[in-house]
């Protein structure tokens, strides 16, 4: 019986294996019919485009692969950025549609189900074209700055391009994430509320230290899948100009007809960085996980 | 079975090519069977060039008194329908120029709405006689390694452009230093924008979109101070705007795409009467003939036996049109249909019509321009 079992598991891992070879021979054989091999040598050539906006310094005359460089940190920033505030939005819409306040819990409701109705794109051109673009020029204040052509935050300039996509990323994911955070809390058992009510702990402080520790466990798996979501649907921002890695790709593809070349590059990088991010998530779960069973 | 079908019927039209134009005709309603009948005739038509058939297209149009003529009909200026229901446009005019001369009325076209991609099928399998579809002549369309084709003269130099608002102020290159500029990502018009501000040292941030709309958009909300694409699709943009009248385009041209009508290739009656036509058009400019005077330049030319060169233009004397298998007259046949170049340009782009772009490169040459006839002598 076990010795079936395993002739089967070598049986499906070959053919597995075979496909994958068959894959990657079809992808070479056409590259030599077409006559182009794998060549990453351009990567070092002068880029020869400009980008609306870097991190680190950047002219049309560095190399292609600073240039894509640039263009990942980009993706970077406005990942980075989307993944705290929709953490933030989504954590407070998700504990405010489990409050027993009924204004609170409706409009948290309303979110929700607006936003999970909209597809992504429509959400990013809406608040490009419509809000950002729309925005009339605006100070408030010395720190804040409001005008169509970039906002300015506490003196820090940001392109509008750059916060229609966070906004867009953050809304979107927090919708998500607030659904998730409401599963989490309604699984720890009502005993738990009425525990913490019973010592007359305040609703807030009792989410806080009582209910949303208990619904870790439960959140956690759910969120990583948001966090990578929020990563790659960050590849949209190409709808609303902004220089992300897969724009920067883009152009770098057209210039150079390295197609392959270019989407391997892309497809590493987001490879990467998703890594990054379950691996890092993982780490929390295990601490959460670890922390919960020692306090028990 | 249904190939089968078709197979047979495509037969019996090569058999008898009187019967193509209203089978096609007929055939329109259903886009699959004229798709599958392009197919097919293509493949007839390879086998049949094989067998050295050489009778010109030019005659199967005279016979059938009709030119089939394709077209875009989605480019306003170019070739667009009209609210009565009729193609107008520039490259339309062409059209009507070539029934002109090749049947004698203008009015005798079939118009064939083409994309893209069906356009040289459409040309190559017979369904059209004609392309004057804002094409761009290049070395693979012409050659008989590539599409075949045989281009007539340019007939509208399009470049890539720039458009600004008028209240801006800006006027050339100089005035863009340092500000944004919308341009759709991952195509040649990225490339273009780059390699000119870089030629020219001046530096722009780049707003890159994915589309045209998108450009539109980022441009009309004021995110960039210009909006760059092919000049042609910038004037078409404009006349969508709410205010067109408030938006310029720059003189400056990013790169050329010359726009010239197309026949098959390796049918030289054909192409020299599309050509000389063209030509005409150009050369009545050149000459101030217009379509209110051709009538009275014919009876100058007749009266005065001195006028040797308007005369043979016009066909008084010698026999131009003949050689190319057309009418003597054929010039004054499509000055009276359609006007010279200069009014043709001026009824569907010059500056009172709602696609208004700069003549620049389309001037006549001794206006500074590239439009120039060879003699017709």
């Amino acid at each position: 019986m076990r010795r079936r079992s395993l002739l089967l598991q070598v049986g499906i891992a070959s053919l597995l294996l075979a496909l994958l070879a068959l894959l990657v021979n079809n992808l070479a054989v056409n590259l030599l019919r077409t006559g182009l091999g794998l060549d990453f040598g351009w990567l070092g050539r002068p880029s020869g485009f400009a980008l609306a906006e870097s991190a680190l310094p950047y002219s049309p005359s560095d190399s292609y692969l600073w240039a894509l460089t640039i263009g990942w940190l980009n993706s970077l920033k406005v990942i980075a950025a989307g993944l705290v505030l929709a953490t933030l939005l989504g954590v407070a819409a998700g504990a405010a549609r489990s409050s027993s306040n009924r204004l609170l819990r409706s409009v948290a409701g309303g979110y929700v189900a607006l936003i999970r109705q909209v597809p992504l794109l429509l959400q990013l051109l809406f608040w490009y074209f419509v809000a950002f673009l729309g925005l009339p020029e605006t100070p408030i204040g010395d720190l804040i700055r409001l005008s169509n052509q970039g906002i300015s935050l506490l003196g820090v300039p940001l392109s509008v391009e750059f916060c229609a996509v966070l906004t867009g990323l953050t809304v979107f994911t927090g919708a998500s994430i607030a659904e998730i955070v409401r599963g989490g809390v309604n699984a720890v058992p009502r005993g738990q509320w009425e525990a913490f009510r019973s010592l007359g702990l305040s609703e807030g402080l009792g989410l806080r230290r009582i209910v949303l520790p208990q619904a870790l466990p439960a959140i956690l798996p759910a969120l990583t899948s948001q966090y990578l979501n929020l990563a790659k649907n960050s590849t949209l921002a190409i709808a609303v100009g902004y220089a992300d890695l897969y724009a920067v790709s883009d152009t770098t593809i057209t210039q150079t007809g390295r197609a392959i070349e270019g989407f391997l590059l892309l497809l590493i990088s987001f490879l990467l960085l998703n890594l990054l991010i379950s691996g890092g998530m993982a780490g929390i779960n295990a601490t959460v996980l670890g922390r919960l069973r020692r306090s028990r | 079975m249904e190939t089968r079908a078709v197979l047979q019927e495509v037969h019996e039209i090569w058999d008898n090519p009187s019967r193509i134009v209203p089978t096609l005709m007929l055939r329109t309603c259903n886009r699959l069977l004229v798709g599958a009948t392009i197919g097919l005739v293509a493949l007839v038509s390879g086998c049949a060039s094989i067998d050295g058939v050489s009778e010109s297209r030019l005659d199967l149009v005279k016979q059938r008194g009709e030119l089939l003529c394709g077209v875009s009909g989605k480019i306003p200026g170019f070739s667009f329908l009209s609210a009565e229901g009729s193609y107008t446009g520039l490259d339309v005019d062409i059209c009507r120029a070539m029934a002109a001369a090749f049947v004698g009325d203008a009015e005798k076209v079939q118009y064939r709405p083409l994309t893209a991609p069906e356009r040289f099928t459409a040309l190559r399998s017979g369904e059209i006689d004609l392309l004057s579809r804002n094409t761009t002549w290049t070395l693979s369309r012409d050659a008989t390694g590539g599409n075949g084709l045989s281009f007539g003269p340019v007939v509208f130099h399009d470049g890539q452009g720039l458009m600004v608002p008028k209240e801006s102020g800006i006027a050339s290159l100089e005035d863009l230093s340092g500000k944004a500029i919308c341009v759709g990502s991952g195509t040649t018009t990225e490339q273009n924008l780059n390699d000119t501000f870089a030629a020219e040292g001046i530096p722009y941030t780049p707003i890159k979109y994915q589309d045209l709309n998108q450009v539109v958009g980022g441009y009309l909300q004021g995110r960039c101070a210009a909006m760059t694409s092919d000049r042609s699709q910038l004037a078409s943009a404009r006349s969508g705007f709410a205010d067109p009248e408030k938006h310029v385009i720059l003189a400056d041209r990013l790169s050329k795409e010359p726009l010239a009508p197309a026949v098959v290739g390796g049918d030289q009656t054909m192409a020299d009467a599309m050509r000389w036509v063209v030509l005409a058009l150009i050369e009545a400019e050149e000459r101030g003939i217009t379509q209110a005077n051709v009538n009275e330049m014919v009876e100058q030319a007749q009266a005065d036996a001195g006028q040797t060169s308007l005369r043979r233009f016009l066909g008084v004397d010698g026999a131009l049109g003949s050689k190319l298998g057309l009418a003597d007259d054929f010039v004054v046949q499509v000055i009276r249909a359609t006007g010279n170049y200069g009014e043709i340009y001026d009824r569907h782009l010059g500056p009172s019509s709602p696609v208004s772009i700069p003549r620049g490169a389309n001037r006549l040459a001794e206006d500074g321009g590239l439009m120039i006839a060879p003699p017709f002598t």
